[in-house]
């Protein structure tokens, strides 16, 4: 973790300290209320009457806080306000810094994370990376000081961005257990391993070096964090394997091994190549708020307003900077620091109207199309349709970001983590306490009611007041299996399945409070055949990722688990997430028009032997011919019209946006950008609309079999009692005239549109967008 | 042998046929034409005072979803008349219904009730532009005759003088092939809608007094039926009078024996009795004979509809008709023929019927 460069003054490193006496200042610490009692008071004052203190007394009160102490209060807002959180933060921490580490260095990542259970509730998070180590002197700070690290201050893409989230971790183990934090580094084969165990001084926001040893190392150069907490280890959602299963699908370069209480899982790498780095880039001046564009041209040590501009911000050159300032009316030449504000309210005013290229797309690194499509196919290997999308650079903040959605549809998706292959007796990654009736503790299965627990214990064949501690492997097969099938049943109904990822870290918990969320419960999700409650997710066998690539991903709060509701960012991943849902939609409407033809053929087929022996009967002529005449007939009548047509590259192109050529695709981004379009979302917001139509056209396109129209029936003879007698026209349908042959779309496939038809199934080898 | 007609009709399931194989050869998806047999396509020719069927056509086709069932059952009765013609049989309609009925895949069956297959032979016919006689096919023998008539059915002579009081059973089939007509003093024909007042006025011994031939048709009319009305009516030129309930659906028992039905337009030039009379009941007979009100019925709003709905048909567009619905609607009430005997045992034959006859009180 050779990322964290030195930025905080030196400290001495030999300083240790005594658990026992954290855990006192811990007390100590604590930001008391004011006292209401006066006259306890010591300075001599006296209150004034109907005043409960005064200004000097209760100066005496205050004081600052560090950052420390404050985080120690306030757990929630890094992620740590629950036990079985804790430990699901303190493993994304570790894997966030191994990854970027790694990165930065050019090392393909190779992680171990290994949860030990200790003694009462302690576990022990370990994990082990193939990084380029950290130097000696830096590892006490890295992980013993909060607010300590490399990225705070470059605008450029990458996993974590304070330098608090790993400290925090360990001070949270620290508080939780009264250990220290365990950290083994190697930098090179040459050199020695180094074993620190810190303890952070909540006071001081100052580590403290407990041991400092040198051990040994298995690999070459790597680091290895060792943490341990009060916490619980949860399975199913929200799991460790889930997490990690969704970081594998988020970083198809990276090997991730995983030892946990409940087994072992492997998440082998997709790619055997890094990703692009991220470079480092200026703001670009879209988006940039007013009071950061004043405190940008008041630190600037540029002389002019012109070369402020150039300087400060990306992609302004010299011409574009005269546009902004003519627009602006404030000459070129201007001292930037003495603009008055009306003058930079001007500039600021003016930056939107001037045209100016992308932000340099190579700060922010999509996974790729190719790679996404991928990584989600290893996890998700039974869905029947996958498709992704990479959106163009796109700017929020003057910072450019990136969306990239893929989508998994169909077959029997199991979830992301394949639970049943886990080998311990739990349902859904629920272990049960063997204590309980098998009733009471299928309770505790996601949603599951008491009725619903009889329920599934009646149909497994299982009794009810069995306690799970009897179950045979057997019986608890059966459960397992029963509850699968019912659960696939739900599956229907049960909204699709949700990966946020930001920067290539997936976003587990506030999901509701997501801008991702929200983008894809603002799409119409039945224009594309899917079913959607109002206002709701899109249900069915469902797998959605977005991923946000960005130099700074504007999360809600500092545990980082949801991203801010930016119009642009939400406006870029509907259009991302359209995009899939376009091909979704084509694929279903197509699927549904093969699933038709399909119905038709087996209808004619029904009856094509009735009607050759009637025919031979008649004609005196070989069955078995006509029945091989009509079988012939059949097929060009059915799914032949299909099956023959080739998928049209050309629509196939309609549905990228010029811009994306260029700019997008696994990295290899161009660097020279593209004219910048702010709005950038008509003519794709229109061709979207398009598709739409053109799905509800497909559900038309159904042969109307009768046009039932009952006015022109006979209702008349229904009470003549001749029931053997002409008069009984119930049969109103067959009276009907039918439309002709000709005008129906049944049998004249080309009525729809030749432009939307695509191959059926989408060969994710095949279209590679590198 | 089969005779010329056969012969025809043979040719003409052929042709049709041959038709399809051709289209299906031409990989055309295989069609048939078939006359719409609905209210749309029956057009009231006041000139001969018939229905008749128009040209609207429907089109059938195989490879359609919604039509594939029926086009195959269409060739399956083909197909089993084309039997019937070679061995020279007739079978009834619900004999065919079991010839043709098979199970397909899937427990489906070719046809699952009569009420299928019926429809289905009717498309035939009009498809072929034959008779349902001419295919060989019947259906099950309904109403009785008695009266002064004798009548050959079947090379057997039957004096319809001397029927007893089961009257004598119109076949199905009454082509002259089939029926002839042998010595016959009666002035006129007496359709009865039920079979009870048939039975009182066979008892009374009525068509002797009154010197006619009596029929009941229980309920509406049989193809049988109304054929053999027509071929008395036109043959022996007599008139024809009907004795139905006094309401909706007696008078379009009346209707059908006129002017044809809706449903088998195309046969009306063969079934029709233009100049058939209505003689009661008439909404205006409660008044005239005065009938108790306790034997009336009120009007449901089912009658209501029906006795709207007929006032709109060309057909009963004439004042006399109009005026008679009319009344019925006003007064709310209908009557059945046995009301009557409210007045008496007897009264419908020594009074009643008489009476009406006499006044030559009835509708046309």
């Amino acid at each position: 973790m050779t990322d964290k460069e030195i930025i905080l003054d030196r400290d001495d490193l030999d300083d240790t300290v005594d658990i026992e006496e954290i855990a006192g200042d811990d007390e100590e610490t604590e930001v008391e209320e004011p006292v209401d009692d006066s006259d306890s008071d010591d300075d001599g004052g006296v209150t004034p009457p109907g005043r409960r203190s005064r200004a000097e007394k209760m100066a005496t009160k205050q004081r600052s806080i560090s950052i420390s102490e404050f985080f120690a209060k306030n757990k929630q807002l890094l992620g740590f306000d629950s036990p079985a959180r804790a430990v699901m933060t303190t493993v994304k921490e570790a894997v966030d810094n191994a990854l970027d580490a790694c990165e930065e260095a050019g090392i393909l990542p190779e992680l171990h994370v290994t949860i030990e259970n200790l003694e009462d509730d302690k576990l022990r998070v370990t994990t082990l990376d193939n990084g380029p180590g950290i130097v000696k002197k830096q590892i006490p700070k890295i992980f013993g000081q909060l607010l300590y690290g490399s990225k705070f201050h470059s605008l450029k893409q990458s996993r974590g961005q304070q330098g608090i989230g790993i400290s925090a971790a360990g001070m949270y183990g620290q508080l939780t257990t009264g250990r220290p934090v365990c950290i083994i580094s190697r930098t090179a084969p040459d050199k020695p391993a180094h074993l620190f165990e810190l303890v952070l001084d909540l006071k001081s926001n100052r580590p403290r070096v407990v041991t400092d040893t040198e051990v040994e190392f298995p690999h070459d150069h790597g680091t290895s964090v060792s943490i341990d907490i009060v916490g619980v280890y949860k399975s199913g959602r929200h799991s460790i394997d889930e997490y990690l299963a969704q970081t594998a699908v988020a970083n198809p370069h990276a090997a991730i091994y995983y030892d946990g209480p409940r087994g072992s899982l492997v998440f082998p790498r997709v790619s055997e190549q890094l990703p692009p780095e991220a470079q480092e880039i200026r703001p670009h001046p879209y988006g940039v708020e007013l009071g950061m564009l004043m405190k940008i041209l008041r630190e600037t040590s540029a002389r002019t307003l012109s070369g402020a501009l150039q300087h400060e911000f990306s992609r302004v050159t010299p011409n574009v900077a005269q546009k902004i300032c003519e627009e602006a009316g404030v000459p070129i030449s201007r001292a930037p620091k003495r603009l008055k504000g009306e003058e930079i309210e001007a500039i600021h005013k003016a930056i939107p109207k001037v045209k100016i290229m992308a932000p340099s797309a190579t700060a922010i690194v999509p996974i790729g199309e190719r790679l996404m499509r991928r990584g989600l196919a290893r996890e998700i290997s039974d869905a029947e349709f996958y498709i992704s999308k990479s959106r163009p650079p796109s700017v929020y903040k003057g910072n450019p970001f990136l969306v990239e959605v893929a989508l998994a549809y169909g077959g029997e998706l199991k979830g992301i983590v394949d639970t049943s292959e886990m080998d311990d007796r739990s349902i859904a990654g629920i272990e049960f306490d063997e204590e309980k009736t098998v009733a009471a503790a299928l309770l505790e299965l996601p949603g599951f009611t008491r009725k619903k627990a009889g329920e599934l214990a009646d149909k497994a064949g299982v009794a009810r007041r069995m306690r799970v501690k009897k179950l045979t492997d057997d019986e608890f097969e059966a459960l397992r299996v029963t509850y699968n099938e019912m659960s696939r049943k739900e599956a229907k109904s049960s909204p699709a399945q949700i990966i946020r990822l930001a920067n290539r870290v997936p976003l587990l918990y506030q999901q509701k409070a997501c801008a991702i969320s929200r983008a894809i419960m603002d799409i119409n999700w039945r224009r594309y055949g899917i079913t959607q409650p109002k206002g709701g997710f899109p249900q069915g066998a469902l797998v959605i990722i977005v991923h946000l690539a960005s130099v700074w991903v504007p999360f809600t709060s500092e545990s980082k688990e949801a991203v801010a509701h930016y119009n642009e960012i939400i406006s870029e991943m509907k259009l991302a997430i359209q995009l899939c849902a376009r091909e979704l939609g084509n694929y279903l409407q197509k699927k549904d028009k093969l699933r038709a033809a399909r119905e038709r053929k087996d209808i004619f087929a029904r009856y094509t032997g009735e009607l050759a022996r009637a025919i031979s009967n008649i004609t005196g002529k070989d069955a078995v011919k006509i029945q091989e005449l009509i079988e012939t007939a059949t097929e060009r009548y059915t799914i032949a019209n299909f099956e023959t047509e080739k998928p049209d590259m050309e629509a196939e192109e309609a549905y990228q946006t010029p811009k994306k050529s260029k700019s997008t695709g696994d990295g290899e981004d161009d660097a020279s950008g593209d004219e910048w379009d702010t709005d950038g979302n008509g003519a794709d917001a229109d061709t979207d609309d398009q598709a739409g139509e053109a799905v509800e056209e497909g559900v038309d396109d159904q042969p109307d079999d009768d046009p039932g129209d009952g006015e022109d029936t006979d209702p008349d003879d229904d009470e003549s009692g001749a029931a053997d007698e002409d008069d009984s026209d119930g049969d109103d349908s067959d009276l009907t005239p039918e439309p002709s042959a000709a005008s129906r779309g049944s049998l004249a496939p080309k009525s729809h549109g030749k432009k939307r038809q695509q191959s059926l199934f989408f060969d994710f080898e095949g279209d590679d967008d590198e | 042998m089969m005779n010329k007609k056969s012969k025809r009709v043979k040719f003409l399931i052929n042709q049709m046929a041959e038709t399809t194989l051709k289209e299906l050869e031409l990989q055309k998806n295989p069609l048939l034409t078939i006359p719409v047999r609905a209210l749309s396509n029956t057009v009231f020719n006041e000139e001969e005072g018939m229905l008749k069927m128009g040209d609207s056509t429907q089109e059938r086709l195989f490879f359609h979803q919604g039509m594939a069932k029926k086009f195959m059952q269409t060739f399956l009765v083909a197909s089993a008349c084309t039997e019937l013609l070679e061995v020279d049989k007739t079978t009834s309609i619900r004999d065919l219904f079991y010839m043709t009925k098979h199970t397909l895949s899937k427990g489906e069956n070719t046809f699952d009730e009569q009420d299928e297959s019926d429809p289905i032979i009717e498309d035939l016919e009009v498809c072929l532009g034959t008779l349902r006689e001419d295919l060989h096919l019947f259906a099950s023998n309904k109403g009785t005759m008695v009266g002064n008539i004798t009548v050959v059915d079947a090379g057997d002579t039957i004096n319809c003088r001397r029927v007893g009081s089961g009257g004598w059973g119109i076949p199905s089939i009454v082509e002259d092939h089939v029926i002839k007509f042998g010595k016959t003093e009666a002035d006129f024909i007496l359709l009865v809608e039920k079979d009870a007042v048939w039975r009182r006025l066979n008892e009374d011994k009525f068509w002797k007094t009154h010197n006619c031939i009596m029929l009941q048709s229980g309920g509406q009319t049989s193809r049988g039926v109304r054929r053999l009305i027509r071929r008395m009516h036109e043959e022996l030129g007599l008139p024809v009078y009907v004795l139905v309930d006094n309401d909706p659906w007696g008078l379009y028992i009346y209707s059908v024996l006129k002017q044809g039905s809706i449903n088998l337009a195309y046969d009306s030039i063969r079934m029709a009795v233009p100049k058939a009379r209505f003689i009661g009941l008439s909404s205006f007979d409660r008044e005239a004979f005065d009938l108790p009100d306790v034997v009336t019925i009120s009007l449901n709003k089912k009658d209501e509809a029906r006795a709207r709905q007929m006032m709109e048909y060309p057909w009963f567009a004439d004042k006399k008709w109009q005026r008679e619905m009319k009344k019925m609607l006003d007064s709310r009430v209908k009557l059945e023929l046995e009301a009557l005997s409210a007045r008496g045992i007897s009264f419908i034959t020594d009074i009643y019927l008489p009476q009406k006859l006499n006044n030559d009180d009835y509708l046309d």
